[in-house]
């Protein structure tokens, strides 16, 4: 029993991390989502490639990395921190997730080999999301169509614009027809592809809800040393320290459930649904609280564009119903605590 | 990673649970906040202690088995599940034997913790004072070095189970005319010590589970100082951090009360589920109690590896006496109109240990440092923030 992580998985996060704070400053990011049209850098993107991030999920035999979920939880808490697009989740941990489980030689050593390059952008369209992210710059859109697995181009789609509250999030609605030329998978081994793939999302949602929330507190903290009323920073008024600490509180008490959650997608569990769901559900938690929290330590600050905060403040509300809305992950936690053959109580949770 | 118990901790889960299934008492034992409960939960501990239980993670010579923290956190696990007697003693084990083994003698270690473990000193704790709650630098009680002794006036309050125990342990001004945190020294001393009053207060449910003591020219011998005079507060400070810590509440606690919570909504299911704030609630109970285990076990596998118990210790404080609150109303709000009955009234059968709980838990928000205290202390400790 560890329930620790290795050297090795701290020391590839802390290099991605260290990456993050010099790459992808607020401004900058901040230039990529409001002055260009996708929202997205093809510098970034092959900065992020060049960091192993896009190879990270491939197999070996396809040129990649072959690191699992639990090392993308940890990297996916620190793209949450950064605010990097989580259209990155979506294609290189879950996309490629997807398309690793196929069975098409060929189709895989093409897709997989082009995501190692940097030379592929997966977007996935999945019933729990009505829109999808990024679809329009996507070099490949995996799509679900009654548990089958389709694949797509985005000029075989039609494509509607759905403008978000989040800058960074580009939506669309797609319009498409599913056929035998683009169907990659039958829905025989396409349900366990999506079952995986969605509890993959799931907890790639919340890694980056988590990092959103350390990144909220941080603000908050930042900002209440900085400001000053009744001469003194409002940092040091309790009114603004408790609610503070009741956001570090949420963050102590999610991660560890999040880590569990994906050591559960890695090695396989009876009930991993309901663990990935309770990791999501804490994770929102924390972020929900963080962003109402820390707005409030802003004051009128918190409620403009010029300050940070609200670029993550808005990532959060945009997530919170991101692969699987509340009620969704809360009917799958019921499903497993009341059951009739349940097992709780001490010494049931490994 | 590995979240597979070893072949060992397995045997070990199985040693306990068959000792335990032997051993429990089939029927609880009276309350150990009166007279009755507190001499059978002796006897009890006195029992655990025989197969090293009372103390699982003490050294082999003290009276424990040398268990790291994860086999302390088996050992919780069916404690907890089987039902087994509260811990009368656990002021003295989890709290001050943890400060004894840092900071205590060779000859003190020898004197005082064989005879907790098998509970035949009890403790309690002396802190607080009418003019030193939240606010404990502000003790006033004394103790004036008198060549091999020292002599003690003043009083303390809300000293849990100070009513039945033998002994106690706390925190007295050595220093005349020092201030705050400056000048404390951490004493121990026999409650029969002549000069001593124990005057018990009755808590919420009538029981005097705490009291007030007074001292008047309490002669104490200066070998039962603890740590260097003077160095009290430090001292003090690492106690407070065991307790918020990881040892009062084992996580195995609050896992069996979320256990009870969902047996209970699938018992009163119909009219559990006109009203669906009670299923979240009850959802929301179970989550965190495992949310709660997950993060002690991180914990313990980070100290295994050599991390220190920070100020992150103060969230898990935080994080269970509020979940202990919102199970127990949660309970009392499934059981309606029975959630008033006292534990012997004949309609209450069953569900006795509600209202005890309830009780209990609104308890858990003030004692240890009250929460406030906590987050203030997180605020300022764990994130940095400007002290006020």
């Amino acid at each position: 029993m560890n329930f620790s992580f290795d050297d090795q998985q701290v020391q590839f996060r802390d290099a991605v991390r260290s990456f993050l704070v010099v790459q992808a400053a607020p401004e900058v990011l901040r230039e990529h989502w409001e002055t260009t049209d996708s929202g997205r850098s093809p510098e970034m993107r092959q900065k992020i490639t060049e960091q192993g991030l896009t190879a990270l999920s491939v197999p070996e035999a396809y040129g990649g990395l072959q690191q699992g979920d639990l090392d993308w939880v940890l990297l996916l808490q620190e793209v949450g921190y950064h605010g990097i697009p989580d259209s990155l989740s979506d294609a290189a941990y879950v996309g490629v997730g997807i398309v690793a489980a196929l069975e098409d030689e060929a189709f895989k050593s093409e897709w997989l080999g082009r995501m190692c390059e940097g030379k592929a952008r997966l977007a996935i369209s999945h019933p729990l999301n009505p829109l999808v992210h990024d679809a329009q710059i996507a070099d490949l859109i995996l799509l679900w169509h009654n548990d089958e697995v389709h694949a797509a181009t985005p000029d075989q789609v039609g494509l509607e614009l759905n403008p978000s509250i989040d800058a960074s999030r580009r939506l669309y609605k797609l319009d498409w027809t599913p056929s035998d030329a683009t169907r990659v998978c039958d829905a025989a081994s396409g349900k366990a592809i999506w079952a995986q793939a969605v509890n993959r999302a799931a907890v790639a949602v919340g890694a980056q809800m988590v990092g959103l929330a350390q990144r909220m507190l941080d603000l908050g903290v930042d900002y209440s040393a900085q400001r000053k009323q009744f001469g003194k920073p409002i940092g040091s008024f309790q009114a603004i320290k408790h609610q503070m600490a009741d956001i570090a509180v949420k963050i102590e008490f999610a991660r560890p459930v999040l880590h569990r959650a994906a050591y559960a997608l890695q090695h396989g569990d009876a009930t991993l649904e309901a663990k990935v769901s309770h990791a999501r559900l804490a994770c929102a938690e924390a972020a929900l609280l963080a962003a109402r929290n820390a707005m409030q330590a802003h004051g009128a600050m918190g409620y403009t564009w010029e300050a940070d905060l609200q670029m993550f403040m808005k990532r959060a509300w945009a997530l919170e119903s991101f692969w699987g809305d509340r009620l969704f992950h809360k009917q799958r936690v019921a499903q497993a605590l009341f059951a009739a053959d349940a097992q709780i109580g001490p010494g049931t949770t490994f | 990673m590995d979240l597979n118990y070893t072949q060992e901790q397995q045997q070990f889960r199985a040693t306990v649970r068959g000792w335990l299934e032997a051993h429990v008492p089939s029927a609880p034992l009276p309350s150990f906040d009166t007279e009755e409960g507190f001499a059978a939960h002796r006897q009890w501990e006195a029992k655990l202690a025989s197969q090293g239980y009372s103390a699982v993670t003490w050294p082999k010579d003290l009276g424990g088995l040398g268990a790291d923290l994860i086999e302390w956190l088996i050992f919780e696990e069916e404690y907890w599940r089987a039902g087994a007697p509260g811990r009368v003693n656990q002021n003295g084990i989890f709290l001050l034997a943890p400060t004894l083994m840092e900071y205590g003698t060779a000859e003190q270690k020898a004197r005082f913790l064989p005879r907790m473990a098998t509970s035949e000193d009890t403790w309690a704790q002396g802190w607080s004072e009418p003019g030193a709650g939240s606010d404990m630098a502000a003790i006033r009680s004394t103790a004036r070095r008198e060549g091999d002794e020292f002599v003690i006036n003043g009083q303390k309050i809300w000293s849990t189970r100070a009513v039945y125990a033998d002994w106690l342990f706390g925190l007295f001004r050595s220093e005349s005319g020092s201030s705050r945190h400056h000048g404390l020294s951490f004493i121990l001393m026999p409650l029969d010590l002549p000069g001593i009053t124990v005057r018990p207060i009755r808590q919420l449910n009538g029981l005097p589970g705490f009291a007030e003591i007074f001292f008047d020219n309490v002669r104490v011998p200066a070998n039962n100082l603890l740590g260097g005079e003077g160095e009290g507060w430090r001292i003090a400070m690492a106690t407070a951090g065991f307790e918020r810590g990881l040892m009062l509440r084992s996580p195995a606690r609050f896992q069996k009360t979320a256990a009870d919570l969902v047996a209970l909504y699938q018992a009163n299911r119909e009219r559990c589920d006109a009203d669906p704030a009670i299923r979240d609630a009850v959802m929301k109970c179970w989550m965190d109690a495992e949310a709660y285990t997950l993060a002690t076990y991180a914990t313990a596998s980070r100290l295994a590896k050599g991390a220190k118990i920070g100020a992150e210790a103060s969230t898990n404080k935080i994080f269970w006496s509020e979940l202990d609150v919102k199970m127990h109303e949660t309970a009392m709000s499934i059981l309606g109109a029975r959630a008033e009955l006292m534990p012997h009234a004949p309609r209450a059968e069953g569900i006795a240990q509600w209202l005890d709980g309830f009780l209990f838990s609104l308890a858990g928000p003030i004692y240890a440092g009250t929460n406030e205290i906590q987050r203030n202390i997180i605020a300022e400790r764990m994130l940095g923030m400007p002290r006020a």
